[in-house]
């Protein structure tokens, strides 16, 4: 059997030696759409970070296709938050599409024209061909969205991690996405969500994983995105965890073989 | 050059030579061509380099890196005795490398943010260059003299060795610059992408910084370590008042820096007592403050320009719609009315209402009878009906959608009938279903006529 996209084997994640992750142990197959799901703080981003190897693991590891995280990095396309970048940044829509490809160039090689084709290919099935060569200042939040998810088309690959691509969107652009993901499903490509709109859950996705500090369930979202795996996963009885996290912060103790 | 000298003579200059503001351009003296040389491509290279601080927002670490420059000179020159360039570069680097590498670490381990670990590391490292260079001075070594050029810059001292070691570190970061120019945009623009691409981003970051350290360490004796940072940063910041290029601006940035430089040069020569890092400060500075006040779009004065406009026009469409209301309260059209009369019922100054009218005159769009009042043309009334359509349907929009009390929407459709593009007015009727009527039972204007 082919090993899965994605398998998290026993990740803990913690910042200044405080868990801010617990545990998370789950894989995830081809095809599969999945909302992330969880409220404030519960460590979304984090995971996602995690995955694509940006902050630090206390322990664990991550594996795509049955390989170390590390190596098949560049497989993966990840999306990032909106506002973690300065959309001041004197640049193009298509010059940051084109960043996409830069994960398969070798260092210092410049993009060639099949990369720019990709790149402007990749503009148009996200509808902003138009606005190519725009300042992405002068792009609207729901362009900007577009832009970056039309970047990590530009990588070509299957597996997707998308850090809020719905946050601060307009209708029609939510729609486009929508469309989107399930285009990539249709293809056989992995797509993780992390997505705040609870309503649109169901509707959206096949699996949701809901998260809080740990996983708090995972699976298809008929089985798994219950009243009672909600009230689980937002109900904040997690008081001992945080606390005992707090201890470990203050104490600056070592959570297992962690280095920061 | 021969073309300069007679251009002098026809110009009625002294024969016996030519005046020294002159005389630089000539490009004679070799000297000369070496400081020239120097500073324009130590300006160059600092101020391209100094984009991508500035676009990283780390604008200061040129400046801590800068002053942590001088206690590796000091050093260099008491294990040496000499004051050879190459081994001034070397004490340099590895004072800005340690001062990075401090800054890093006061970060990392304390609770310091790093705003307050580059403070700490400039005045420290500052402090201490300052001590060794005292300490160096009282020694009496004849060898030492000209070392505290290195506080203020004298591009005047520069001979042809340091020349050499200047455009080859310069050439060097500008050629790493191109080389690397895809992975600094990305690490600058999104690190947190570079780093999932799998971008080696520590070497990179690695990279950039040898970059600026190498560039601040040249520019030490031409331009001093107080003074480095601000060909470093101010560049940048004043070629990107011009573009939304980055590539564009690499180059603005570099071409502003070695102008800079250049004009430090050439008074550090008509001057030598001048130091040169101030002189280059101003030359910088001014560009910058011409940028800040002339570029097209983000400067000053095209800003105001845009809202002069907008304030003009608004003036004239707000005259429009006075005389649209007394045409609709007489039910007349050809009908004019004293300048008192439009004042009454709108509130602004004579001028103001002069220069509206004289516009809308000369647009055709405003006739004055021979008795001194002022009636609307056909293109008027059009006009007129227009900013009146606009007006009422935006108070109908936000009755109707936003659920505000029509005693409520006055004021905000007074500021919104300005800025309603066509494309917006025809959503506007569409979402409203065609209206006729507004919230306060006036008669919205249809399209191309009057009610």
């Amino acid at each position: 059997m082919n090993p899965p996209p994605i398998e998290i084997h026993d990740l803990t994640v913690a910042y200044h030696h405080r868990p801010v992750l617990w545990d998370i142990d789950v894989s995830f197959a081809a095809g599969e759409l999945v909302a992330i799901v969880g409220p404030n703080g519960a460590g979304k981003s984090t995971l996602i970070k995690a995955m694509m190897g940006l902050v630090p693991l206390a322990s664990g590891h991550v594996n795509f296709f049955g390989e170390p995280s590390v190596k098949r990095r560049s497989t993966v396309a990840y999306v990032p938050q909106r506002g973690s970048v300065d959309w001041d940044f004197p640049t193009t829509a298509l010059d940051v599409v084109l960043m996409g490809r830069y994960g398969q160039l070798p260092l210092f090689g410049r993009p060639r024209r099949k990369d720019k084709e990709i790149a402007v290919e990749c503009l148009k099935k996200v509808g902003m061909l138009e606005f190519a060569k725009r300042q992405i200042s002068q792009l609207s939040g729901g362009q900007q969205q577009r832009v970056f998810l039309a970047r990590a088309l530009a990588q070509q690959t299957s597996v997707y991690l998308m850090d809020e691509p719905f946050a601060g969107v307009d209708a029609s652009t939510e729609k486009a996405i929508v469309v989107l993901l399930r285009e990539l499903r249709e293809q056989g490509s992995t797509v993780l969500v992390v997505h705040h709109d609870l309503q649109t859950v169901p509707e959206y996705f096949d699996s949701v994983m809901l998260l809080n500090l740990r996983c708090v369930a995972f699976g298809p979202v008929e089985t798994t995105f219950t009243a009672e795996n909600l009230q689980k996963t937002y109900g904040g009885h997690l008081h001992l965890l945080t606390e005992v996290g707090e201890k470990l912060r203050q104490r600056e103790w070592r959570h297992r073989n962690a280095t920061h | 050059m021969p073309l300069i000298e007679s251009l002098w003579a026809m110009l009625g200059g002294a024969t016996e030579g030519l005046p020294p503001w002159i005389e630089f351009f000539t490009f004679s003296s070799i000297n000369v061509i070496h400081v020239v040389l120097g500073c324009s491509l130590l300006g160059a290279s600092a101020g391209a380099i100094g984009c991508f601080s500035f676009l990283r927002k780390r604008s200061l670490i040129g400046d801590a890196l800068a002053h942590a420059a001088l206690p590796g000179v000091c050093v260099a020159f008491m294990l040496t005795g000499t004051k050879n360039p190459l081994y001034f570069l070397l004490g340099a680097g590895a004072s800005c490398w340690l001062g990075a590498v401090s800054v890093d670490a006061i970060v990392r381990y304390t609770r310091c943010k790093e705003d307050s670990a580059l403070g700490m590391v400039l005045s420290v490292f500052f402090g201490v260059g300052i001590l060794l260079l005292t300490y160096i001075q009282k020694t009496g070594d004849a060898a030492q003299s000209g070392l505290d050029h290195y506080l203020f810059g004298k591009a005047a001292s520069l001979v042809e060795s340091d020349v050499k070691l200047i455009a080859v570190v310069s050439l060097g970061v500008l050629g790493a610059l191109v080389l690397a120019y895809k992975e600094l945009k990305v690490i600058s623009f999104d690190p947190d992408f570079a780093g999932a691409i799998g971008l080696p981003r520590r070497l990179v970051e690695l990279m950039l910084a040898t970059m600026i350290v190498l560039s601040v360490a040249i520019g030490l004796q031409a331009v001093g370590v107080v003074l480095m940072a601000a060909l470093l940063v101010t560049p940048a910041a004043a070629a990107r008042y011009w573009t939304d290029r980055l590539n564009i601006m690499l180059m603005l940035a570099a071409g502003i820096g070695a102008f800079s430089g250049f004009f430090g040069a050439y008074v550090s020569y008509l001057s030598p007592k001048m130091p040169t890092g101030p002189w280059i400060v101003v030359a910088v500075t001014s560009l910058f403050l011409a940028s800040l006040m002339f570029a097209p779009r983000r400067g000053v004065l095209s800003r105001l320009m845009r809202h002069y406009r907008f304030r003009k026009k608004t003036a004239r469409e707000n005259v429009l719609r006075t005389l649209y209301l007394f045409g609709e309260r007489a039910d007349n059209w050809e009908q004019g009315y004293l300048l008192n009369e439009i004042l009454h019922h709108r509130l602004m100054s004579t001028l103001e209402l002069r220069r509206a009218l004289y516009r809308l005159e000369r647009n055709g769009l405003i006739v004055e009878t021979p008795d001194h009042r002022f009636a609307l043309t056909a293109a008027g009334v059009h006009a007129a009906a227009r900013i009146t359509r606009l007006h009422r349907l935006w108070e109908l929009y936000l009755t109707r959608k936003l659920e505000i009390a029509p005693d409520h929407v006055h004021d905000d459709a007074e500021e919104i009938e300005h800025i309603i593009t066509p494309e917006l007015e025809k959503r506007l009727i569409a979402d409203l279903g065609g209206p006729q009527w507004d919230p306060h039972e006036k008669h919205i204007p249809p399209v191309g006529g009057v009610a």
